[in-house]
């Protein structure tokens, strides 16, 4: 018995089986990352008020990241569009495009995390807080023996809480210079890693999430591209078939990014 | 099964006698697991882990795998005529998650420290604070077993709907596959949160963050180092919004299984089919509007509770009509008491006495009351096991000549449903009382300290303290538990020896009308050798005027 | 862009009519995203404001990649009932958890000393 609706849809549902399964697949992910944001929005909204941080995120950073997944989204559609129209030599042209920025979105991600795991607040044994960029530990610098020293390219103020919210008009007149700060004068130093706040906590884990399936999404993609590819020859509209499901796969990718932007960077 | 049936086996000893060893296994606990078991006893502690391990893979690693997908995989494609599942690659890779997730689970126990204590519903922030790494285990366990229900749910749903040979409409399903197909969709939609929730509680644990630890946390007496700003509700929600889903994803196909042996045996066709297919739909609708009876102690507001009682009381109302027209199924029918039907017969009024037992829990000023007491616990163990088990002992000895085109023995399957039915209800019947009498749960010395603590501080005959009467009660359960497990024997060897020794059947030996009985035994690669066409229901059973009591759905009409 | 009239019953459309189409939707999904950074520079007066905005910004855009990119416009009834049942269990999950565990439902416990 030959296996129904692998390639040609079934006439009630319109659907082939693959395309149902991703969806099916996606209505999944929709719940895992509704739960996330609800977890952020219950977070946020029983936060200490103000003490809910705003402006901890590059917004151009982001803004160009965002460009990045829309631009690999219209590769995507245009690499199914040419494998429809049978030109093979622009499929694989699209597809590579799409790989190479999904590449260049991880690169900026990583590059975000570092600049958040170099970053560090400061207790200082006086009360105040210092918090800026890590440039460099003294060779003797140990926290547990008060020994040596640790250089910050950033601010000192009274309170945490000025700490926060970093979109407000006088955070841009904050001036940032090389602080360099005693052992025997921190009482506790912590880089802006997940442990940190809420915020980054679910910042990492939504975004740390949504980059896994990035990942993810580019090896299908690329298996596609290259030894995937064989059934071009064999099946072309199965083919086909297989590059829609995984650009169904990648839309939603990009639609979690558009969510997510605004959501972490902006608001 | 069988090792979280032993699990609970081990605890129940401890309640019964706390502190003395248990016997032939105490010392090998003692040598296994090292001073969590000293002097052959259960510790406290191990204790938890026990009753957290024995509800996780009761329900994770047995009921749902067996129930839903092992069911399914079998029966679900012949029954609508389809050759294979839809992904048949997916399938695959969805036992072999299951499989890595089972594994890191039953790891957990040989760990230093043992495995998870904070109950199945690892509730933060114990869960997180408890300095050992069971927890860690625990929660990657789930990830995997989640990850492979969800892949088994996409394959089902979308078997379902696209792979329904020609003439198999929507409502000439049998109810069996209805009900999994309902299943599907709660798996597919409500544990997805429970993923991003065991993440997060991983992230709390390994990387210390605060996604359920509130600020100014204090374990031990000391502030915790933790950044704070979270919410242990957060996870309570999260969870039980998996939670409910997950005892309707436990039962729908019990009851699937059931009316498919009901109509089988009763030679009638099921009465309300359609009134059976709608209520399936509205039980799997309103499972996600209900998830907060669960949490009626954690100071919601009266709203709020009033929002979710109302929901839970609708929802019992498909329930019934469900088991209503199993009932009025039975009216007027010539009965075929074989041992499949006797564990669905009996399925009906323990299903009942469990989905009764409920109404209370449901509404808030009585739930106060009982909540997180052993009533809570013989109400849950009414449905699954005399409920759902009953139902899945029903599926094996009903489509065991499917499989094998062998007959198991009839005379010990009714041995193992006489024993299993009297014994399950010597178990959990006595817990009612218990449970209305106040013991609480996971307790690990059978309540013995508590009822103590109450009893001096109000004076011994007020009420509160646990009466002697309730705690010898304990030692009944104890026998009955172990007098349950004994009777099991019978089955399993039932089972492995009829698969070489049973009595020889054909095709369809119970004169069925579904489609998979109307193949080949084993069926063939393709399961079917050309595709079936559908003429009829389900259950056209007796139907006046054919020469035969029942009419398969694929046969033409004349 | 004749996406929801299609000759092949329930297939996606003919692609060489839809390129103008995606190209459309691209350029409406970059002027989104700028206009989303800019709106968030703006001052409108209580934060919720700002976060309506944004939002609304972002669905918009996200029913575009939704209809057009991933052709959920040209879809027939099965699609859309699946997703809708998800989008609905979303928004309760979403909604009813926020409800119950917002500051003014909880109850108050008398502070006993």
């Amino acid at each position: 018995m030959d296996f129904p609706y692998i390639v040609e849809p079934r006439r009630d549902t319109g659907l082939y089986n693959a395309k149902l399964g991703i969806w099916l697949f996606l209505a999944s992910e929709v719940m895992l990352f509704g739960a996330l944001f609800s977890a952020y929005v219950l977070l946020r909204v029983g936060a200490e008020p103000g003490m809910w941080p705003h402006g901890w995120l590059n917004v151009y950073i982001g803004t160009a990241n965002t460009i990045v997944l829309i631009t690999s989204s219209i590769t995507t559609v245009m690499a199914w569009v040419s494998c429809k129209l049978r030109q093979y030599g622009r499929f694989k042209f699209f597809h590579a495009l799409t790989i190479l920025l999904a590449m260049t979105f991880v690169c900026i991600k990583s590059y975000e995390y570092h600049d958040k795991f170099t970053h560090y607040e400061i207790t200082l044994a006086n009360g105040k807080f210092a918090d800026g960029h890590l440039v460099e530990r003294s060779k003797d610098f140990d926290l547990a023996k008060k020994t040596g020293r640790v250089t910050i390219h950033g601010h000192e103020v009274e309170h945490e809480v000025e700490l926060m919210d970093m979109q407000r008009p006088e955070a841009r007149h904050i001036q940032r210079e090389e602080l360099t700060i005693p052992a025997t004068d921190i009482k506790k130093m912590e880089r802006y890693g997940p442990w940190h706040h809420t915020y980054l906590a679910i910042y990492f884990t939504l975004t740390a999430l949504h980059a896994f399936h990035v990942i993810c999404g580019a090896l299908v993609i690329g298996f596609l591209w290259g030894p995937g590819s064989r059934m071009w020859k064999t099946d072309p509209e199965r083919f086909t078939n297989r590059v829609e499901v995984s650009g169904l796969f990648w839309h939603f990718v990009d639609l979690i990014w558009i969510f997510l932007f605004p959501v972490l960077y902006l608001l | 099964m069988l090792f979280g049936f032993f699990l609970m086996l081990l605890m129940r000893w401890q309640i019964s006698k706390p502190g003395v060893p248990i016997p032939v296994f105490g010392p090998l606990l003692e040598k296994v697991l090292g001073q969590a078991a000293a002097n052959g006893a259960l510790s406290p502690d191990l204790y938890n882990s026990f009753g957290a391990m024995h509800g996780t893979i009761m329900v994770f690693l047995a009921v749902v795998p067996l129930a839903f997908v092992a069911f399914s995989n079998f029966v679900l494609p012949l029954q609508i005529g389809a050759p294979d599942m839809a992904f048949p690659r997916l399938n695959m890779a969805s036992y072999q998650a299951f499989v890595i997730g089972g594994v890191i689970m039953l790891t957990s126990f040989f760990i230093p420290g043992g495995a998870a204590q904070a109950g199945w519903t690892s509730y933060s922030p114990l869960a997180t604070m408890i300095p050992t790494d069971g927890q860690i285990f625990w929660l990657a366990g789930m990830v995997f077993i989640i990850t492979s229900g969800l892949l088994s749910a996409v394959n089902f749903i979308a078997t379902v709907i696209q792979l329904r040979t020609p003439g198999m409409t929507w409502m000439r399903l049998p109810f069996f596959v209805w009900a999994q197909f309902v299943t599907s969709f709660l798996i597919l939609l409500a544990f997805p949160p429970l993923e991003a929730a065991a993440v997060m509680q991983l992230m709390d644990k390994v990387a210390h963050t605060s996604f359920f630890l509130p600020t100014g946390l204090a374990v031990g007496g000391q502030l915790a180092n933790v950044s704070g700003g979270g919410s242990p509700l957060l996870w309570q929600h999260l969870f039980w919004f998996l939670g409910h889903p997950e005892v309707y994803v436990l039962i729908l196909p019990a009851m699937g299984i059931v009316c498919e042996i009901i109509a089988n045996n009763t030679r009638k066709p099921i009465w309300g089919y359609k009134s059976l297919v709608y209520s399936a739909l509205a039980i799997g609708f309103l499972s996600f509007l209900v998830w907060a009876h669960h949490m009626y102690l954690t100071g919601m507001g009266t709203k709020v509770a009033v929002f979710f009682q109302t929901t839970t009381m609708i929802i019992s109302i498909p329930s019934v009509i469900i088991l209503t027209c199993f009932f009025i199924s039975l009216w007027g029918s010539s009965i075929r008491f074989n041992t499949p039907m006797l564990f669905a017969l009996a399925f009906l009024p323990m299903f009942g006495i469990g989905g009764l037992t409920g109404l209370p829990l449901g509404f808030n000023i009585s739930d106060v009351h009982l909540h997180d007491t052993y009533y809570i616990i013989a109400h849950f163990h009414y449905v699954v096991a005399p409920g759902t088990i009953f139902a899945l002992f029903a599926g094996i000895y009903y489509w065991f000549p499917k499989m094998t085109g062998r007959m198991m023995n009839e005379f010990w399957g009714r041995v193992h449903f006489w024993g299993s039915l009297i014994f399950m209800n010597v178990i959990f019947m006595p817990m009612f009382a218990q449970g209305m009498a106040g013991m609480l749960r996971r307790m690990a010395d059978g309540g013995a300290n508590y009822s103590a603590a109450v009893n001096s501080r109000a004076g011994a005959d007020v009420i509160g303290g646990l009466s002697n009467n309730i705690m010898e009660l304990h030692t009944w359960i104890l026998w009955g538990a172990c007098v349950l497990g004994l009777v099991q024997i019978p089955f399993i060897i039932n089972l492995f020896w009829s698969i070489k020794h049973g009595k020889k059947v054909g095709d369809n030996p119970w004169d069925a009308t579904t489609l998979e009985w109307q193949t080949a035994t084993p069926p063939p690669h393709t399961n079917f050798p050309v595709a079936p066409r559908v003429y009829r229901g389900p259950y056209e059973y007796s139907v006046p005027g054919h020469d035969k009591d029942f009419t398969p759905q694929n046969e033409p009409p004349k | 862009m004749n996406n929801s009239m299609t000759m092949n019953d329930g297939r996606a459309p003919e692609p060489a009519h839809s390129v103008r189409g995606y190209i459309f939707v691209f350029i409406a999904l970059l002027a989104g995203t700028f206009l989303t950074v800019w709106a968030s520079f703006i001052q409108f007066g209580s934060r919720e404001i700002n976060i309506a905005v944004a939002l609304a910004i972002a669905s918009v855009k996200a029913f575009l990649v939704v209809a057009y990119f991933m052709h959920l416009i040209s879809e027939r009834k099965m699609i859309y009932c699946v997703m809708g049942f998800t989008a609905f269990f979303f928004a309760g999950l979403m909604g009813l958890t926020i409800w119950s565990l917002s500051p003014n439902s909880l109850v108050h416990m008398p502070h006993v000393p």
